[in-house]
Formats: C-alpha cells, sequence, structure tokens
C-alpha cells in the first residue's frame, strides 16, 4: 500500500502502515542525529524545551551538505538510526512520532515504537540527491555550531519513503529478506 | 637516473580535483555493476530500489550534487615514484590544503572531528587519511577514495587461528555482513585483508577497495575465493537497502600478505553501493 501523509501526525493516521508500505510525507520535518540528540537529552534532564514541539513531529537523522548558492539544501540522504537508539525511547515517549532513517534499531527502540503507536521509515541510504528533491525549504532553528548537525526545519512534499518499523510490530529488516528467501524454496 | 621536480602544488590541486569527480561521480565499474544487478534483479522491490539508487546517481549529476551526503574521510592513496623530488611544500600540506579546497569550495560536507573524544569539527574535512607508497619509477599516482562511516562502521578484523583456516575466514565474512544487515547501504562492496599483522592486515581491506569491481585477485586461488564470499552474502538475501532480494554485494576483492605461523588476521572492511573513487598520474 502507499500512503499520503501529512505532519503533524497521529497515532489514528499512523496505524494502519505496516512495515514495507510505502509513504509520501508532506508537511514539516525536524532533523537531527548524533551531536543534536545529545544536547536534546541535555535539555530534556534540565527540565528546559526542545527546540521544536515533538508531539506529532517527525524527525529525519540527516546531515547534510551545504547548498550551493541558488538551491535549497544539499545531498539529503538519511544516517544510520541505530546511533539514535539510546535517546529515542524518550522521544517516543514524548510524543515523537515519526523517524526517517536507515538501518537497524535495538529492541527497546521496537517495544517503543508499538506502546507509543509510532513509525520508523527509510529514506534511501546513499540516495542523497533523489532525497533532496523532495525538500522545499530548509531552517536552521537551533545550534548552528554543530554544521551539518544542526537542528533544521525542512519543509517536504511528497519525500519517498518505506515503513521499516511499524506500530504493531512489523520490521521490513526481518520480512522483506525472509519473504524473499521463501520465494526462492 | 635523473630526479624529477613535482611541484606541492600540482598535488594540491590534482587531490582538490578529485575530491570533487569522486563525489559527484561514480567509477564506471561500480555504475556497471549497479546496471547489471538491476537488470538480474528477481524480486521486484530490489530492482525497484536498484532503480532508484541509479536514478539518484544521474540526479546528482544533473543536479551538480554529491551522490552520497556523507562525503566522508578523505582517504588519499599516493603510489610516489622513488625518483619524484617534490618541491615547495611538505606533501602532507599539500594533501590536506587539496582536501581543504575541495571540501570547502566544493559544497562537500565536513565530517572530521579533529579529536575522537572531544569532537570539534575541523570544519574543512582535514587531515586527510593519507597512505604513502614509495614505488620504482618517476610518477606520481594519486588516489582519493571518499569513505562513509555508515558501511566504515560496520567493519570488522579478527585474529583468527591457524588451524581455522579458509573455512574460518568465511565464516568471520559472512558473520560480518549478517551483522551489519541493513546499516551499510546494500549493496555492498567488501575490501578484505588476509594476512599480515593487526595493523597491515585493516590496511589491506582498506586498499583492496580500491580495485575495480571488474578485476580479480591475480592469483586464481584468491579470486575463486572472492566470487565464493559474494555468492554467499548475496544468498543471505539481505537485499538493496536491507529490505530483501538477491542483490546484497556488488564484489569482493581480497588483498593477502604474507603473516607468522601463529597468526590468521582477517579485516573485513564494508563500503556501501556508493564506492568513490577517482585517480590521477602526475
Amino acid at each position: 500500500m502507499q500512503y499520503q501523509l501529512n505532519t503533524p501526525l497521529t497515532r489514528e493516521a499512523l496505524a494502519p502502515l505496516r512495515a514495507g508500505d510505502t509513504v509520501l510525507l508532506s508537511g514539516t520535518v525536524y532533523t537531527a542525529r548524533d551531536a543534536a540528540h545529545a544536547r536534546m537529552m541535555e535539555l530534556l534532564d534540565k527540565g528546559e524545551a526542545l527546540p521544536f514541539d515533538i508531539a506529532g513531529a517527525a524527525v529525519y537523522y540527516v546531515g547534510p551538505t551545504p547548498e550551493r548558492p541558488g538551491q535549497v539544501i544539499g545531498a539529503a540522504g538519511p544516517t544510520t538510526a541505530g546511533r539514535m537508539d539510546k535517546f529515542t525511547p524518550r522521544l517516543l515517549d514524548l510524543g515523537l512520532a515519526c523517524m526517517i532513517g536507515k538501518g537497524k534499531r535495538d529492541q527497546a527502540v521496537k517495544a517503543s515504537v508499538v506502546k507509543n503507536g509510532a513509525v520508523y521509515l527509510a529514506a534511501l541510504g546513499g540516495a542523497g540527491a533523489l532525497m533532496a528533491a523532495s525538500i522545499e525549504s530548509c531552517e536552521i532553528i537551533a545550534w548552528p555550531d554543530l554544521g551539518c548537525e544542526a537542528v533544521r526545519r525542512l519543509r517536504v512534499r511528497d519525500m519517498p519513503l518505506t515503513v521499516l518499523l511499524d506500530a504493531h510490530g512489523g520490521d521490513l529488516y526481518q520480512s522483506g529478506p525472509e519473504a524473499y528467501l521463501q520465494s526462492l524454496v | 637516473m635523473s630526479v624529477r621536480e613535482l611541484k606541492a602544488g600540482a598535488i594540491t590541486r590534482a587531490v582538490e580535483q578529485l575530491c570533487l569527480r569522486a563525489n559527484l561521480t561514480l567509477p564506471d565499474d561500480v555504475h556497471n555493476a549497479m546496471q547489471r544487478a538491476q537488470d538480474a534483479e528477481p524480486w521486484p522491490l530490489a530492482k525497484q530500489t536498484l532503480g532508484l539508487l541509479r536514478q539518484n546517481e544521474q540526479d546528482a549529476l544533473a543536479k551538480n550534487l554529491p551522490i552520497c551526503q556523507d562525503t566522508g574521510m578523505a582517504c588519499v592513496f599516493i603510489e610516489l615514484g622513488q625518483d619524484v623530488h617534490i618541491t615547495g611544500g611538505a606533501l602532507r600540506d599539500a594533501v590536506n590544503e587539496g582536501v581543504r579546497r575541495g571540501y570547502v569550495g566544493g559544497y562537500l560536507r565536513k565530517s572530521i572531528t579533529g579529536d575522537p573524544l572531544r569532537r570539534r569539527n575541523t570544519e574543512d574535512n582535514t587531515p586527510a587519511f593519507l597512505t604513502v607508497d614509495l614505488v620504482p619509477g618517476d610518477r606520481c599516482r594519486i588516489t582519493v577514495a571518499p569513505k562513509g562511516a555508515g558501511s566504515e562502521n560496520m567493519s570488522r578484523l579478527g585474529m583468527l587461528k591457524p588451524a581455522d583456516g579458509v573455512q574460518g575466514v568465511k565464516d568471520f565474512v559472512l558473520e560480518t555482513v549478517r551483522l551489519a544487515g541493513s546499516n551499510p547501504c546494500p549493496p555492498i562492496v567488501l575490501g578484505v585483508g588476509v594476512g599480515g599483522s593487526f595493523d597491515k592486515c585493516a590496511a589491506l581491506a582498506k586498499h583492496a577497495l580500491l580495485r575495480g569491481l571488474d578485476i580479480p585477485n591475480p592469483d586464481p586461488y584468491y579470486a575463486s575465493l572472492e566470487w565464493e564470499l559474494c555468492d554467499a552474502i548475496n544468498a543471505l538475501g539481505i537485499g538493496p537497502q536491507g529490505f530483501g532480494g538477491a542483490t546484497t554485494c556488488l564484489g569482493v576483492a581480497i588483498e593477502q600478505a604474507p603473516t607468522h605461523v601463529a597468526c590468521l588476521p582477517v579485516a573485513v572492511n564494508i563500503n556501501c553501493h556508493v564506492t568513490r573513487r577517482a585517480s590521477a598520474e602526475l
């Protein structure tokens, strides 16, 4: 199935998604990767607000290349999501609805995705130019000193994504290879 | 034998241009391997995914964008003829200046942290990860092979026992690929080092990634092992992006070296489908 989704995302809107479905996502997406996650945890530890409203938000694990003059953004494919695993259940409990990245997540993240009715979506790894095509605007909203790791607010239209982890325990990284291998039997 | 003078500035200019070429265009052998994989892939989702990855390569060319946003560590390999005399500056400085100009002027990402624990970005992607090999002759061959971290982080080294033999090497390689799964952006390319010492083995694996995918190991024993490993990896079913399919690995390159009677080191350096390298000879 293919779904059209708009941010902010509700539990109800995400409930029909199943691992392997494709999504065209439009609206606002925030970027955050390793260093930004560490700083977000420091803010939460101090009881301070995050740089954006996390409830219903979509976060894209990406560190883009610098844009050339006249471009909105440089190459902008996903980074490996597993490095954010230790921070993720806490953000999901605060309402983070959608993570965009690539690569395996740990059991705690998978359980938290199910508990919170969230999703983890794949952007195409290594497809920096193709993923950039769906990004219409880009603005740094926190920690410019982090360079490519600064938090950015992106406006995206029909960003092409694939459901990796769904709210029902589905995991494309297990079911996809299993289905292919089964087809050979 | 006369000595040929080579200006450091020429090395800087070459490295600058190679950083750009490597990040914006794939080598022909990798491009062709992706095309062959897409043509041969029987699993529909995998075929579609390979098509999108090839579309990305075209988009990068059309929009003057890097193929992947992780423009990597600037791994620079220089085969320096022993009859070359570099003038007007130090070789390492010349290489670093080329990386600086290429990454800053070329809108490439700066991904290097000057200290591994205190983690302040150097903001110009220096230092280069430089390997110099002194060779006969009066030429200077430079290869820039930007290396992304998603695949680098999935690489492993094992100090096997000699009794583990070739089966132990095969098991270690397959275990490494299984553990990596979707993380290194499959379809992957593997550089494998066998033998040497702890440090030399890792260097062999990295150097193996410089070899074209269409060029087998010159030793038929190792060439056969490369094909066998590639087939075994593709039988795992991980597929492009880890979504499942027949195409998990585009090629395996092994480099072997003499080792101690008590040692059997094996190193696996994983590269992604954006296996980048560009060379020039001065």
